[in-house]
């Protein structure tokens, strides 16, 4: 049986020099009123002047080599800086799909030209990218992927449709997963590549579908005969399956799996520091959901330090979604409990409002990203590989 | 992990492939002494004091080999009481070793002999099989270490539902000598906290061995077993309960590795042990649990080892203090702060972090 494990990480003292220095940044932001703390704010706080705030720090694109516009800091430093973000429920949206997974796609899997061409930008906090993966028929499957590449003169001509892009209303780029060879019966992951489309290019069309709260940030994009030139190919014709599944371990470690409803919480126990005793049962009920989310933590960033030794641990990212996704929908419980207020996303009393936020959110917890059954899944066949 | 520790595990479990015996009346005799000849009987102990001077990250993944193995030793008890003659500047003995806090139920007394001591010592574990409980008690209003034989007390023999031995010594009138008695620095809210969180982040360690050997036992049932003509692990639904499983038994692994981490490099280990105790509680419930379901009625009986990992769990859970006790105290320290407080908490990075007592070594 495989063994999976976890060493524990200590952050090196630079790194808590630098969550210093984005507290104070924080400070000053939600002070001035700039910004205004929000659960879930990396998928609904799209803030494009913030985002240039932060790349005029240099706190995006922190693992990008500095030759394209990056720190280089390394996993652990940007691991800091996000979860002081997302701790603070700053708005994030906009720069957080390119900072995460795109630019690393890019840098692993890119040409020259792309990387000297896109990775700056991104860095600067100018440059945004939604995720082309899902389709109308492909959900959890993302293997049946329909869209199709033909092969015209000078590049690609694509058609077909991409599901739950959030952002794509505001981005710039969507690297998009599309069929360039028919399946092949014996590998249904072959014939599958990566493009980056301009979603500026004609016969690209954005359809908002709205949340259950009204809220705008998915889309449905259709593609129509959108012309996609050779240089835009990502990585090699055929390896799209690869290439995507070696974001996996990026896309679901972070601390974003683990903080979306944590403004909610520290609301919550900013309320009960001025209440009399929680009794004895309350404390256990706060103190369970507190040691939850400080072992998590310490997940992930055993996650952080293994990404930036150049390892991609799947099968522990896995886990560390499917606990980080239910630990954020547990918040909602335990503050029903310690703090009770009516949900109400108008209120002027932040606890009210918050957990509006957390609860009409939470559905997309355990789905976005792999669905916590895909994920035990994969988990799961881990575990009894012969 | 690095390749000096995966070798001493190695070690350890051929130990125990060669010298574990069916242990009745719940002791090892055979294999302590291999254990003890194998040199991890007093690992993170300081070698000025007769011990190995390991780390804590090793010595925690030692006692997490020896709960998987299902030991009938008391390898962190020795640790603990080896630890508490260290802190008052003594030589530790060999041979196995309990500790046990005093508590209100006990005093010791100084007479011109040199100590009496009348009370109650419940659950002591392994009483009945060691030469030596090192006691952390007071007296005259300092704490001090008091190194008891058994022998000298009436013993009340009990046991977890593990069956590990946890016997109520009776002391009436118990004489030691002066040299038998040490007093410690500090107050005694302080040396009996720097205990607690010692003896706690030791059952997370163990905590974590244990829920190891339960995921493998049931993943290799879930593969051996035969049901509707196929292998448990052909079913989705069985697939979901072992990486829920496997989930839990991640989280406390590494609930262990960070408490034992901090321990080594933080000046206040109090906030990741006692998170870690907190996490341990329900991450075994869950474990065992499941565990159980898998492996159906068999998994139930004596005859399988699955009890060997569950009932370790079910009892270590509450010992040294429940998840629930642990739990209150880390949400102390959050409600203590003012507004703002919870996330540098969380990161320890509160201006004034932990409360007074809380460094562990």
């Amino acid at each position: 049986m495989a063994r999976f494990s976890l060493d524990a990480v200590s952050l090196p003292g630079s790194a808590e020099g630098l969550r210093q220095d984005v507290r104070d940044f924080l400070a000053g932001e939600i002070g001035s009123g700039r910004i205004r703390p929000h659960c879930d704010s990396w998928l609904s706080g799209w803030d494009a002047a913030f985002s240039r705030r932060l790349g005029a720090r240099g706190w995006i694109g922190m693992t990008f080599p500095r030759q394209y516009g990056g720190t280089d800091a390394g996993a652990l430093h940007r691991f800091v800086v996000t979860e002081e973000l997302l701790a603070a429920g700053a708005p994030v949206a906009a720069h957080w799909i390119a900072d995460r997974q795109s630019g690393p796609a890019l840098l692993r899997f890119g040409t020259e030209q792309q990387r000297a061409e896109i990775l700056p930008g991104i860095a600067r906090g100018e440059l945004y990218f939604a995720i082309g993966m899902s389709e109308p028929d492909a959900g959890s499957d993302l293997a049946s992927v329909r869209t199709r590449a033909s092969r015209v003169d000078g590049g690609w001509l694509v058609s077909g449709a991409k599901l739950w892009t959030s952002g794509a209303h505001h981005a710039h780029f969507m690297i998009t997963l599309v069929r360039t060879a028919p399946a092949a019966e014996a590998d249904r992951h072959a014939g599958l590549s990566q493009l980056i489309i301009d979603l500026a290019a004609p016969g690209v069309q954005i359809r908002p579908i709205r949340l259950l709260t009204g809220e705008h940030h998915f889309n449905e994009v259709v593609l129509a005969d959108v012309f996609v030139p050779d240089s835009r190919l990502l990585g090699r014709a055929g390896d799209g399956w690869h290439q995507v599944t070696s974001e996996l371990a990026f896309e679901r470690s972070g601390p974003e799996r683990i903080l979306s409803t944590f403004p909610l919480l520290a609301a919550a126990v900013d309320q009960l520091t001025s209440q009399p005793d929680l009794g004895r049962a309350g404390k256990a009920a706060l103190g369970a959901i507190l040691g939850r989310l400080w072992v998590l933590r310490q997940m992930s960033l055993a996650i952080a330090a293994r990404l930036q030794a150049g390892e991609a641990p799947n099968i522990e990212a896995a886990v560390v979604k499917d606990l980080g996704t239910r630990f954020e929908t547990a918040v909602v419980e335990a503050v029903r409990l310690l703090a009770p207020a009516e949900p109400d996303l108008a209120s002027a009393a932040p606890l009210s409002r918050l957990l509006a936020e957390a609860i009409s959110h939470s559905p997309g917890f355990t789905l976005r990203g792999g669905t916590s059954e895909i994920l035990r899944g994969i988990i799961a066949k881990g575990l009894i590989a012969p | 992990m690095t390749s000096e520790r995966d070798d001493l595990i190695d070690a350890v479990n051929r130990t125990c492939d060669r010298h574990q015996q069916p242990a009745a009346d719940g002791w090892d005799e055979a294999l302590w002494a291999a254990l003890e000849n194998l040199g991890v009987t007093l690992l993170c102990v300081p070698e000025e004091n007769g011990g190995a001077g390991a780390d804590h990250a090793m010595t925690a993944a030692v006692l997490a080999t020896l709960a998987a193995r299902a030991a009938a030793v008391p390898a962190a008890e020795t640790l603990l009481a080896g630890g508490l003659l260290a802190s008052a500047g003594q030589q530790v003995p060999a041979g196995p070793l309990s500790a046990a806090p005093a508590g209100q139920e006990l005093t010791i007394r100084p007479d011109g002999r040199g100590y009496v001591l009348t009370g109650t010592l419940a659950r002591v574990p392994w009483a009945r099989h060691v030469r030596t409980v090192v006691m952390l008690g007071e007296t005259s209003g300092r704490p001090a270490v008091a190194s008891l034989d058994p022998q000298a007390c009436v013993l009340q023999p009990g046991a977890n539902l593990a069956g590990e031995p946890r016997d109520t010594l009776v002391l009436d009138a118990v004489q030691l000598s002066g040299g038998q008695v040490a007093e410690l620095p500090g107050r005694g809210e302080q040396a009996t906290a720097r205990f607690a969180l010692r003896a706690a982040a030791a059952r997370v360690a163990q905590l974590s061995g244990a829920a190891q050997r339960a995921l493998e036992l049931s993943t290799a049932y879930s593969c051996e077993r035969q049901q509707f003509g196929r292998p448990l692990r052909a079913f989705q639904v069985v697939q979901q309960h072992l990486a829920a499983m496997a989930g839990e038994v991640l989280l406390l692994q590494t609930a262990a590795a960070a408490a034992a981490l901090a321990m080594d490099t933080s000046a206040d280990p109090g906030l990741a042990i006692t998170a870690a105790k907190t996490v341990a509680g329900p991450a075994a419930t869950a474990i065992c649990a499941i565990a159980h379901q898998l492996h159906g009625a068999i998994g139930f009986t004596d005859e399988h080892p699955l009890h060997l990992a569950t009932t370790r769990l079910w009892a270590w859970r509450e010992e040294y203090g429940s998840d629930h006790e642990w739990a209150a105290r880390l949400a102390e320290r959050a409600l203590a702060g003012n507004g703002g407080a919870l996330w540098p908490m969380l990161t320890g990075t509160l201006p004034h972090s932990g409360p007074p007592g809380s460094a562990a070594s």
